[in-house]
Order: C-alpha cells, then sequence, then structure tokens
C-alpha cells in the first residue's frame, strides 16, 4: 500500500499534499511563542517536550487575558451584559470545536478537563449503562494509563473483562488479532488515535468499521492526534473521540469528548450539580439536554475560550501544513538520530507523527534527559504512563523527543549535539 | 560541561557501570523493593542482620546512573555498620542531596560526598536516595518502601 492510500485509511490527510513553511513562515510561527525566545542554561531553549504539553501563541494568551479583563461573568443564568457575553464566547467556542471536528452539531461537543475526563466520562456514564458481568472492553498494547485504568475501574466493577489487542516490535498494532478480540461480549473498543510513547498512528477508521460490523461502538483517544492531523469525526465514523486543549497550543484544563448525538441522549449523567439540570426537587431532579447534561458545574469558561483561539490559529495556518511540517521534521530527526552509534529507535511503524523515542546502550534514559537539559533541549524521560508498552519492549524507560509547528531543523541539529555529549559524559 | 561533571562524578560513573554488591543474597534475612514511579527506577535491597550489625548488604534492579551509584556506594558503606548508623548516615546523606547541609571536612561521609552535586538538581533527588528509602524499609520490616511526596 502506497503511503497516501495508508493515510487515507487512517484518515489522515496527505502530508505531501501540503506545503512545508518557509523560512520566514517559520520564523513568524516562532515568534507567536513568546516562550519560545527564553534560554536555558545560557542556551537558546529547545522544546521537545510538546507530546507532553505544547506552548502557548500569543493569541491564546491574550485572548484570556482579555477575557477575563473585559468579560468575566458566569455563563447561562445571568440576564446581565458580561454574562451574556461570556455566554456567547463560550458558545462560540463549542462551534468552534465543532467545526474543527467536523461533527454534525455543537451539541456533540463536551467540554471536559482534558481527554483523561472524556475517557472517565464515557466508563462512567455510557460503561455503567452498558458493560455488565463477564462483558468485555476491547483496547490496543500501545493505550496510555488514561485509556487503560478508567477502563479497569469499570471492568473491576462491573465484573467484566479488560481485553488487550497486542502490538508488534514495529510498534503497529496487529489488526488480525485485534479483529479476533472483537467477540460477542465486546461491548466497547477503545483505541488510541496515536502512540504517545511510539509515535504509532493507529489504523482508527479500519479499526471503527471492523467494530461497527459487531455493532460495537469505539471510542478514539486523540490526544496525541488532534495537534497533528485533520480529524474528521463524520468521516472517521468514531462514537467518541477524546482530545485535550493544552496539547493543541490551548490552555490546560480545558478538552473535549466529541459522542455522537444519541449515544449521548442515551447516556446518564456523569456528575451532578448545576446547569446539567432541567428541575430539581428533593424528591426527583430531570436532567438538561446535551452537551450541559455532563458539564455540571461552572465550566472553564477562559479554558474554552483559550481553546477556541488555539483552534483558530491551527486552522488559520492549516492542520495539514502543520502536519506536513512535523512529518519533515520527524524524517529528519530519525535520520540524523539513527546514525548515532549505541543508539536504538524505539517504535519504528510506518505510520508515525510526531514523537521520536530512543534509548542509548549503557545510559538511562533519566540521565539523557538531565544532561539535554544542561543544553537548553527539553525532551521527556520515563515511561510516558505507558507502562505496558515498556514492559512490551522490554525496558524501563526511553528518552522522548516530540515535535510541534514551531521546532525546526536546527534544534534537531542541537538535540543530535547534545546526545553526543551524553554519549562523551558516560564514554 | 563543568557543572555536568559535578553531577556525574567519575566516582559516579564508575560504580553506575560496575556496581559493586549487585547480586542478591541467599541468605538474607531482611529485604525490601523500592520503586519510584515517576521514572520506573526498581531496585531490592538484602540484608544479612546480625543483632543490631548489618553484616552483609547487597542490591539488584534497574534505574538510571545517579540511583545505581548511589545503592551501590550505599552498600560498601552500610555493611558492618549498626542499624542506628546507618540511619543516621542516610540522615545526613539526605541533608547532603537536598542541600540542606553540605558536606563539611573530616566528616564521616566518606565518598558519598561526591552525591553533593546532586543538590543541584531537584529532579534528581530522588533518584539518590531510592536506595536508602528501600534500606530503611527493609530495616524496618517493611517489603516496600515508601517514597515521601516531597523531597
Amino acid at each position: 500500500m502506497t503511503t497516501a492510500a495508508r493515510n487515507f485509511e487512517a484518515g489522515l490527510q496527505r502530508p505531501e499534499d501540503a506545503q512545508l513553511f518557509s523560512r520566514a513562515e517559520l520564523e513568524k510561527i516562532r515568534a507567536d511563542f513568546p516562550i519560545l525566545q527564553q534560554k536555558v542554561h545560557g542556551k537558546p531553549l529547545v522544546y521537545f517536550d510538546n507530546a507532553a504539553t505544547s506552548q502557548k501563541p500569543r493569541a491564546v494568551i491574550d485572548a484570556i487575558v482579555r477575557y477575563y479583563e473585559t468579560t468575566n461573568a458566569n455563563i447561562h443564568r445571568g440576564v446581565h451584559f458580561l454574562s451574556e457575553r461570556a455566554t456567547e464566547q463560550h458558545d462560540a467556542a463549542r462551534r468552534t470545536v465543532q467545526k474543527f471536528l467536523n461533527a454534525r452539531s455543537a451539541n456533540e461537543i463536551i467540554f471536559v478537563r482534558g481527554t483523561t475526563e472524556a475517557i472517565n466520562l464515557v466508563a462512567q456514564s455510557y460503561g455503567r449503562a452498558n458493560v455488565g458481568p463477564g462483558d468485555e472492553v476491547l483496547i490496543t498494547g500501545m493505550e496510555h494509563h488514561s485509556d487503560i485504568v478508567p477502563w479497569q475501574l469499570l471492568c473491576d466493577d462491573k465484573g467484566a473483562k479488560l481485553c488487550v489487542g497486542p502490538i508488534d516490535d514495529n510498534g503497529e498494532l496487529l489488526i488480525g488479532e485485534f479483529a479476533d478480540l472483537l467477540s460477542p461480549r465486546t461491548k466497547l473498543v477503545a483505541v488510541t488515535h496515536v502512540s504517545n510513547a511510539l509515535g504509532t498512528v493507529n489504523p482508527v477508521r479500519k479499526i471503527i468499521e471492523l467494530a461497527h460490523e459487531r455493532n460495537v461502538p469505539v471510542l478514539v483517544d486523540g490526544a496525541q492526534a488532534a495537534p497533528h492531523m485533520k480529524v474528521d469525526v463524520q468521516e472517521l465514523d468514531c462514537d467518541f473521540y477524546a482530545f485535550s486543549g493544552h496539547k493543541v497550543y490551548g490552555p490546560t484544563g480545558i478538552g473535549v469528548l466529541y459522542g455522537k448525538a444519541a449515544l449521548l441522549n442515551a447516556m446518564p449523567p456523569y456528575q451532578g450539580g448545576g446547569d446539567m439540570i432541567a428541575s430539581v426537587t428533593f424528591q426527583k431532579s430531570t436532567y438538561n439536554k446535551v452537551p450541559y447534561k455532563f458539564e455540571a458545574g461552572t465550566p472553564d469558561i477562559a479554558g474554552a475560550i483559550g481553546l477556541d483561539a488555539a483552534l483558530r490559529y491551527v486552522s488559520d495556518i492549516g492542520i495539514d501544513r502543520i502536519g506536513a511540517h512535523e512529518h519533515d521534521l520527524l524524517e529528519y530527526a530519525t535520520t540524523a538520530i539513527s546514525q548515532i552509534p549505541s543508539l536504538q529507535i524505539v517504535g519504528s511503524a510506518s505510520e508515525k507523527a510526531g514523537v521520536l523515542s530512543f534509548v542509548l546502550e549503557n545510559v538511562h534514559p533519566h540521565d539523557i534527559g538531565t544532561i539535554l537539559d544542561q543544553e537548553g533541549v527539553a525532551i521527556r524521560t520515563g515511561h510516558h504512563c505507558s507502562q505496558p508498552v515498556m514492559r512490551r519492549f522490554n525496558i524501563p524507560a526511553t528518552a522522548r523527543a516530540s515535535f510541534a509547528i514551531y521546532n525546526t531543523r536546527e534544534e534537531i541539529d542541537a538535540l543530535a549535539r547534545g546526545i553526543e555529549k551524553v554519549r562523551e559524559v558516560f564514554a | 560541561m563543568s557543572d555536568l561533571r559535578d553531577l556525574y562524578q567519575e566516582v559516579i560513573l564508575e560504580h553506575s557501570k560496575a556496581p559493586r554488591n549487585f547480586h542478591d543474597l541467599a541468605d538474607a534475612s531482611h529485604k525490601a523493593e523500592g520503586f519510584n514511579p515517576l521514572c520506573g527506577d526498581q531496585f531490592t535491597v538484602y540484608l544479612r542482620v546480625d543483632g543490631d550489625a548489618i553484616r552483609d548488604i547487597s542490591f539488584q534492579g534497574a534505574g538510571c546512573a545517579i540511583s545505581k551509584a548511589s545503592a551501590s556506594m550505599m552498600t560498601q558503606i552500610v555493611k558492618g555498620k549498626s542499624r542506628e548508623e546507618a540511619k543516621k548516615l542516610f540522615e545526613r546523606f539526605h541533608k547532603l542531596v537536598t542541600g540542606e547541609e553540605p558536606p563539611k571536612n573530616g566528616e564521616d561521609l566518606g565518598k558519598l560526598a561526591v552525591f553533593a552535586g546532586v543538590s543541584e538538581y531537584p529532579a534528581r533527588v530522588k533518584c539518590a536516595t531510592l536506595a536508602w528509602h528501600t534500606l530503611q524499609a527493609a530495616l524496618e520490616g517493611q517489603a516496600e518502601a515508601v517514597l515521601p511526596d516531597e523531597e
């Protein structure tokens, strides 16, 4: 299969269709991110921990400041000017997310704290209502802890079984084995779109097709996908899609759960409180319609407005161009660091997005991280909240560089020089 | 590079490459496991305690250079000491790596003084103390070391 065909299968835009940033465009983008202008330990900051959280452009920081300086009020209940304006901006943010994911309706967009809360919401609401003793939830061997533990909690509670589709030595899902694990007892499939530890892009379209043939709904963990590729929930036909605002240049504390309206309407509430009810008496309460049914309490209004600004920033530049840029960096980095003796890249799937995990012979990733930090290069070291993945590859941890819109090839050269320094120290 | 060498002293690198007492102890009277969930470092410390005296000590496991060297040098200095002396040594070592109390001349920290550089790297303090926490747990008869939240 060609790369283009595979991308289509995976539900991706084809990065080769998009034009790479010119030097001037990249400089302009970098200037949008105030934090990048600083030095760390006397060296220019090279920020390669984007899979953990991305930096924020001025547009996002300004939107949050503007909200608190000119608009701050609680939403929905106020009849006063500020409350109406805050409500309008919060609603507008929901419509921006709808457009970003190409959802049918803004009512299918639920604001949550992040991907983790989105998955917990589905596990505790949809899961508790639909998963019973002896039933099964199917995930993959490359999930983040946040797409494992919520299902374990549910399965422990219900006497259900958590099944895990295995991955191969390249870090790719074994799709045949995965299909075989779909059983008449499977009540839900939850898969990551892109692995945070390996960078693998999962064939989510294929997975959804397979599951739907058996009438099993699918949740896609999009935390590592939404910042890098066009996500079209209608084209994917996923039932739930979750992502975090802070990984896509927005603020922390805000994230999104997309759910198909029919499923959301049938699901019981997740948390009780203000805003999620239609009427309350001490005998009985009736619940508000979606999405409000799932948004108890005062939401992160400023966060939603910040996320709105972030998604508009991304869309203005073009997510396919961002993806193409990161793809270029990944290829450049893979070539550059695989020439370093005693370095081994972990995760060599044919489709990868923005993540480069590696280990050095006889040097623990923690020591790599400390020495690179002295060079101004910020990477992640550890198990990346994916301990089962580490176990699969029989390693305690990896060093991980992950790329974003503002990274450059020169920064990758700095990474490679830093790794050489690590090897000098440990020679 | 000079500041990095403060952390990665030759002695530390040497111990991390060739850790001493790096094996299990068939006749261990005490044993405990230490695990740092943040980074995945994992060590088991074995002890043969006779009355009050630590007659033998060894360790096994995986971790970064700092944690491994710290475990290795800990086994060397603790062997033959009393429980109380080991406890005091950990307290002193803890103050050293957190920067609370720099090494003093004529003090009985021995080679452990090379870990003074850790105090400049707050994220690495837990690496240096993991084996010591595990030793303490073993001496107290616990199977697992509990790492403090703040260190």
